[in-house]
């Protein structure tokens, strides 16, 4: 086991109450495993107690790259949401803990 | 027409850094730069501005930002595209033209695009669905204070066939600012969905200034960033055909690779194969990256087809207010202080239950942030700052809100410190689609 820290690089963006989170693997030779093992199911478990209510993955073979859709994400959306990190800007490094 | 074309990025967010900007523009040989300034809420809080001041509603930085670029485009020959006018593009026009005669820059041509301010529009349409909730519009009745569309390129094409140097816009989807020039210098046909989906690949790398060439990127250990002190800011040189590299100055700080670029491609992105914008729905999804030496990635094989025949707007509304109050604590048994003072204010804001909305009580440093679960077990914390906040329908109660965690000085658990608290009116953005029939826009100009 270990981390996603470890085999890939993260950002987040935003948009109304929709996060997205790029997962973008060090080496090519490791997409593979990322396709494999970080499927939108378990993206979705990982925010479930923030109210995510659906997660889509897009693939980018040829830049060993993922990106996730996170539908409800932003407890409500950037202009009105109550939180702290209203953008959820520290949604990646979040994701990044995750053990693969 | 021109057979390479070199556009920099002087601006990443309403108050970006402005050095990075100016060195672009005196080392980097740019023939245009664009700077983004606008968010999605920035546009809507400008206009409320602009309600009690006529003359205000555009970026707070322009004039300050102005003094410096204006000499330098006057000078390198760069032409500035610019999304600074926010709510008032034409009063932006009116303060750059004033520092353009200032300093004399003679033969200057400035222009003003306007046309993005719907509000009119949309009060006639209740009927029309928010995008986000599937309610009509109608339903924020008296509580829109601003309605903008997200313009494509027609306006500031039009302006730079005129002749304009330096362009102010209100709201243009932000690759507009960057797709605009390359499709004048290189003349393609606006009808090129290919072309044009190459330009908004450019323009949507380019459109966060540094977060492209190392800002926003660094890890230390893991993703190192060299002198991210002097990062320097992103130029794209286009060949014709839409492809180019990315590239910094040399000697500056950052760092450009194909994960820095990768990051950014996907950034704000949910269908790489459909990214929306009023010029063509841009494919990124075959984009491939290399990098051909230090601090330059190329980029290919974006692709795109025809848009929407509408356009998205952004209406800003009233949404009540936002309370906040924060409250520190620290040494021995800090965490369990922290907590029975959260629970303090929870039961003081009980009556008001019915009212706040989405009442959170923080523990920064512990569960602010992340998923729930996520706090680490095992060592207790140094310290710990609570955090209150509510939305509630008036200014009274979120100041209560604010109020009451500072009360906990003399009525909560021992030794808090550094109390804060904040009330803030909530303006709040919705989304609805307008035909582009329904959208006149203009260029106005100014000669010096």
């Amino acid at each position: 086991m270990m981390k996603l820290h470890e085999l890939a690089h993260s950002r987040t963006g935003d948009k109304g109450n929709i996060s997205n989170i790029s997962v973008v693997a060090y080496r090519l030779e490791n997409y593979d495993l990322l396709r494999e093992r970080l499927t939108a199911d378990r993206v979705a478990a990982h925010f479930a107690s923030r109210g995510v209510t659906r997660v889509l993955r897009y693939e980018l073979p040829q830049l060993g790259a993922l990106n996730f859709v996170l539908y409800d994400a932003l407890s409500g959306g950037v202009t009105s949401a109550t939180t702290l990190d209203k953008h959820g800007k520290t949604l990646s490094s979040y994701l990044l803990q995750m053990e693969i | 027409m021109a057979d390479k074309l070199r556009i920099g990025s002087g601006a990443g967010y309403a108050g970006d850094r402005l050095g990075p900007a100016l060195e672009l523009m005196r080392h980097g040989n740019l023939d245009y730069i664009g700077f983004e300034c606008l968010a999605e809420r920035t546009i809507a809080l400008a206009q409320r501005e602009k309600d009690r001041n006529p003359t205000a509603g555009y970026n707070p930085m322009l004039a300050y930002r102005m003094e410096h670029v204006l000499p330098l485009a006057h000078q390198n020959r760069i032409g500035v595209v610019s999304n600074m006018g926010a709510a008032n593009p034409a009063g932006a026009l009116d303060v750059a033209a004033s520092i353009a005669r200032q300093h004399r820059l003679r033969g200057m041509r400035l222009a003003a695009v306007t046309g993005d301010d719907v509000l009119d529009q949309i009060r006639r349409q209740p009927e029309l669905e928010i995008l986000e909730t599937g309610e009509p519009l109608g339903s924020l009745s008296d509580r829109i204070v601003s309605a903008n569309a997200y313009l494509g390129i027609g306006p500031i094409l039009e302006a730079l066939r005129n002749g304009a140097q330096v362009i102010l816009t209100g709201r243009v989807a932000d690759p507009a600012l960057f797709l605009a020039p390359m499709v004048h210098a290189f003349g393609w046909d606006t009808r090129d969905y290919g072309l044009l989906g190459r330009g908004t690949l450019v323009g949507h790398l380019l459109e966060c200034a540094g977060q492209i060439s190392g800002g926003y990127f660094a890890d230390p250990g893991k993703k190192d960033v060299p002198n991210l002190w002097d990062l320097g800011f992103p130029f794209a040189e286009v060949t014709p055909d839409g492809n180019g590299f990315i590239g910094k100055l040399d000697g500056s700080g950052g760092r450009v690779s194909t994960a820095t670029v990768t990051e950014q491609m996907l950034y704000e992105i949910h269908d790489p194969s459909a990214y929306l914008t009023p010029d063509c729905i841009a494919d990124f999804s075959r984009v491939r990256l290399k990098a051909t030496g230090k601090d330059r990635v190329a980029f290919s094989d974006a692709g795109g087809m025809p848009p929407t025949d509408t356009y998205k707007v952004s209406v800003g509304y009233r949404n009540g207010y936002l309370g906040e109050g924060q409250m520190s604590y620290g040494g021995a048994n800090c965490l369990e202080r922290a907590r029975q003072a959260g629970d303090l204010v929870r039961r003081w804001l009980r009556p008001y239950s019915g009212e706040i909305e989405d009442l959170r009580v923080d523990l920064i440093g512990l569960d602010s942030l992340g998923p729930a679960g996520d706090s680490a077990q095992g060592a207790a914390p140094r310290e710990i700052r609570l955090r209150v906040a509510g939305r509630t329908p008036d200014r009274q109660l979120a100041q209560l809100i604010a109020n009451e965690v500072e009360a906990l000085y003399t009525n909560g658990p021992a030794a808090g410190g550094g109390a804060s608290k904040r009330v803030e009116e909530l303006v709040s953005v919705a989304s609805v689609l307008l035909p582009k029939s329904a959208v006149r826009t203009q260029a106005t100009y100014r000669e010096i």
